[in-house]
């Protein structure tokens, strides 16, 4: 796989020089500092790593770099928008729905590109759609919570 | 009051890692210029304390105690910013909020003027580690009393600014004014530009839980907007300038000796260092993928031996058991024999606990750094002053030129006791001359870290016709003596714990061995009431005097619904109780299971629990949660395999735990002792959903399952 020498994270191109089998968690981390994403099991079945490719949820373990071309990578870092957290940010703090904290990460950006499918998914489609990412602090109900909330938050504030 | 016994630190055999005697390193001068003008408040353990409170030390019987000993201290800064400095780590069980609660509590300063170094050998006193839940009774209670004295201190200096009496002074938000005029000083102004020193002891007065403000009260996570964004730096999420990736050789097997190995062709690959010492080997590459492709290219052959196999593991176990030892030990009461022959029913059975992997999120990270002989590592763990001893063993160098750093950790559940990848990655920075990264991956955390022990237990019993137990004898081979103590009032009583030859390396875990032994005794107690044909309720509080314990019962009890509960043909309901490290829970479900399709699906779960005085009401409910979901994986699949020296199922894809659509509606309530001290609250929460969760398949199903995890195939009708 060839050298990649640019990807564009969280709204802006990045120089980068990454051979391209290289997975875009190691990237992301290792060298672009980007560390909000994490590895939790390297094979796609915890969610740590999760980050939102154009849009759409993907484990950034199981990404080699240079597979990611022109589409727009979005990573924890980026989801607040002028230091406004976006609403499920705020609601994983109103509900804490979290303890240690590792997997909130992915919980989040996953949850995100639930809301952007789903507007007021049901707590069925929240486990479901949820079901790739492991939290071993056991926040579950919490995060299911925190879902909903941040959609009744979203579909209030768009009427 | 809870007895101090109640707080000693579980004396598991496998807890016990002797750090060195502890010597105070820290230049503190040199520490005290650092931290600017102010005041700084020690708090001095005089040495029968310290004693009666270190258990674990104690008991390794090693060098007298020094004269004093220094627990903790704090900071208050011209800008008013109080800094307390704690060995403590935080690894999820939010201690960073609740001590921070206790000294703004004590000091009337806003939480947010508080802030906690934790964790950092060179910044803060020496700590045993975090473990045992002593957190909250040993720590919290310090730093109520050193903030308390701090304050009694700034209202000294207060009323010499002021030149008035101390009684009419009021101190809120920080800030200390005459009662009544609106002139105030702020804490921080009254040193005027001094650096004061203060040191206290234990007998500080803190404010009573009745009056308590700001402790008591559910303040979020400190510094929950850092996780929430991803600007929290884990051990794993450390980065250094020049630092490359490490990545260990591991061993095909357990026990594996290392008989030839060929490393040339990864020291050709460029940027790749190997580091060998002894049967350790190793490389530090300067990208994750480059480190593991230079340990693939290492050729290895390792020598062998046959070990056994989790097919044998009971039996094992058993046959390899020693006397007895450790907690609840040869604890007797009365006659076993006398009680049976009183007894109109009799029960023996034998329960099987698996091996269980902590499995935190964060697997074991490190971060190493050398300048000349100064060590400096940044890890993930529960003991960083442990972790420091083992580093200083392992190099052969004083615990002085040594620094570990603990940043809030992704988890540990009692599983980052032990200092590896920080020995490793400073074995490997040390090679390479470069600082290294070392992050173990999943399959390594599943297999070169250290289990929940496994054991069998037998217990056997006997009842009166009236429901009264007469006896009661309990074995527990190899899982550990937590717990094992019966909690019901039976006169003729005899539990022991005997330690085995454990074919897996075992440590600490959540509530220990406690819930092996809530798992048995709380299985069995339903049996007995089953062939009384009493209600499993009803049978429990004949038995139990303990009025905390029976308040939780109830209270879980009325809440699910238990007069009224009415199971069916695989439908049924369960409870369980039991009292560990000075809290006491009760845990109900409900559950669905079928025969046909095997699935065994928990739909509801109370929680009633008491652990003292209520710190933080939210973060001890998201605890009693959290710790009974992860007791609902070991309850029903979790399970470590294991054939001839290796784990069969080191993946996340092979080893189930607990998902979203596993849990149940969980609801919790917490009994606010305000007249208690606070205990801890990691552990306990999770030694009742086992036992409940069988109790509730017999219910519904008639089936007895004595093996945890119970279904990890599903039910097998």
């Amino acid at each position: 796989m060839p050298k990649v020498s640019e990807v564009n994270v969280n709204g802006k191109d990045v120089p980068i020089d990454a051979e391209g089998e290289r997975t875009l968690l190691s990237v992301l981390r290792d060298d672009l500092n980007l560390t909000g994403s994490k590895y939790g099991c390297g094979e796609g079945r915890c969610g740590a790593c999760t980050v939102l490719l154009d849009g759409g949820p993907v484990h950034s373990c199981q990404v080699p770099v240079g597979s990611v071309g022109r589409r727009k990578i979005l990573t924890i870092e980026g989801l607040s928008q002028d230091g406004q957290l976006h609403p499920l940010q705020q609601a994983f703090l109103d509900h804490d729905a979290f303890q240690c904290g590792y997997c909130t990460s992915g919980m989040i950006l996953f949850g995100v590109a639930l809301l952007r499918k789903r507007k007021s998914p049901s707590e069925a489609e929240i486990i479901r759609f949820m079901d790739g990412n492991i939290c071993r602090c056991g926040t579950y109900q919490r995060i299911i919570a925190a879902i909903k909330d941040a959609a009744a938050k979203i579909s209030g504030g768009a009427k | 009051m809870n007895r101090v016994d109640e707080f000693l630190i579980e004396p598991e055999r496998y807890e016990m890692f002797e750090s060195g005697r502890y010597h105070f390193s820290v230049d503190r001068r040199q520490f005290f210029k650092q931290l600017g003008c102010g005041l700084v408040v020690l708090c001095v353990v005089m040495p029968t304390l310290a004693q009666e409170s270190g258990g674990g030390r104690r008991r390794g019987g090693r060098s007298p105690q020094p004269p004093a000993e220094i627990e903790a201290w704090l900071h208050i800064g011209e800008n008013s910013v109080v800094t307390v400095f704690t060995g403590k780590a935080e690894v999820g069980q939010n201690i960073r909020t609740s001590l921070t609660q206790a000294v703004a509590e004590e000091l009337r300063v806003p939480a947010n003027s508080v802030r906690l170094v934790m964790g950092d050998t060179q910044l803060t006193p020496f700590d045993m580690g975090t473990f045992g839940s002593q957190t909250t009774p040993q720590m919290a209670s310090r730093l109520h009393k050193i903030a308390a004295a701090a304050r009694e201190a700034l209202l000294d200096l207060a009323a010499d600014h002021f030149k008035t009496d101390r009684a009419s002074l009021a101190l809120s938000d920080g800030k200390i004014s005459k009662s009544g005029a609106a002139e105030f000083v702020t804490i921080g102004e009254l040193t005027k530009g001094q650096k004061l020193v203060k040191s206290v002891t234990h007998e500080g007065a803190a404010t009573p839980a009745t009056d308590w403000k700001i402790a008591g009260a559910s303040l979020a996570k400190v510094d929950g907007r850092d996780f929430v964004t991803g600007k929290h730096k884990y051990s794993s999420d450390t980065s250094l300038p020049g630092m490359l990736h490490g990545r260990v050789l591991r061993p095909t097997t357990f026990q594996a000796t290392l008989q030839t190995v060929e490393t040339a062709k990864a020291e050709a690959l460029p940027g790749v260092k190997v580091v060998r010492d002894g049967d350790f080997i190793g490389v530090a590459a300067p990208d994750v993928l480059a480190a593991e492709h230079a340990v693939e290219a290492i050729r290895a052959k390792w020598t062998f031996k046959p070990q056994p196999s989790n097919a044998e593991l009971f039996d094992y176990l058993r046959k390899n058991a020693s006397q007895a030892g450790g907690r609840g030990a040869g604890e007797a009461t009365g006659s076993i024999e006398e009680g049976m022959k009183a007894a109109s029913h009799k029960l023996q059975a034998t329960y099987n606990i698996a091996y269980i992997a902590h499995a935190p999120l964060e697997p074991r990270a490190a971060v190493a750094s050398w300048e000349g002989d100064k060590l400096t590592v940044w890890t993930g763990s529960q003991r960083p002053f442990g972790v420091r001893a083992e580093l200083a063993k392992a190099f052969g160098i004083d615990e002085k030129n040594i620094r570990v750093i603990v940043p809030d950790t992704g988890a540990g559940y009692g599983g980052k006791h032990t200092g590896e990848a920080a020995i490793e990655a400073a074995r490997l920075a040390k090679g390479a001359g470069k600082p290294v990264k070392l992050v173990w991956t999943r399959e390594e955390e599943f297999t070169w870290a250290y289990f929940r022990p496994a054991g069998v237990i037998d217990i056997n019993a006997g009842v009166r016709d009236d429901g009264t137990i007469t006896a009661w004898e309990c074995h527990n081979y190899n899982s550990g003596g937590s717990g094992i103590r019966s909690p019901y009032e039976i006169p003729n009583q005899k539990s022991e714990a005997h330690g085995s030859d454990s074919p897996l390396r075992q440590g600490s875990y959540r509530a220990l061995a406690s819930t092996a032994n809530h798992f048995a005794r709380e299985s069995h107690m339903d049996d007995l009431a089953a062939m009384l044909k009493m209600n499993p309720l009803e049978f429990r509080l004949k038995n139990l005097k303990d009025s905390r314990l029976r308040a939780v019962l109830e209270a879980a009890a009325e809440s699910i619904g238990w007069k009224t509960a009415k199971g069916g043909i695989g439908h049924g309901f369960g409870l369980a109780a039991g009292a560990e490290k000075g809290s006491h829970l009760a845990t109900c479900v409900e559950i669905l299971a079928d025969k046909a399709t095997g699935s065994v699906k928990v739909i509801r779960a109370v929680s009633a629990f008491d652990c003292g005085a209520i710190v933080n009401p939210n973060h001890l409910k998201n605890q009693v949660e959290g710790a009974l979901v992860m007791g609902l994986g070991g309850a029903l699949f979790e399970a470590i395999e294991f054939e001839n020296g290796m784990i069969t199922n080191p993946r996340l894809s092979d080893y189930r735990v607990p998902r979203f659509s596993d849990i149940p509606k969980i609801e919790v309530i917490l009994i606010d002792r305000k007249d208690v001290a606070s205990a801890g609250a990691g552990e306990t929460p999770i030694i009742g959903i086992a036992p409940a969760i069988g109790n509730a398949i017999f219910n519904a199903t008639n089936i007895r399952l004595r093996s945890m995890p119970m279904v990890p195939n599903g039910l097998q009708g």
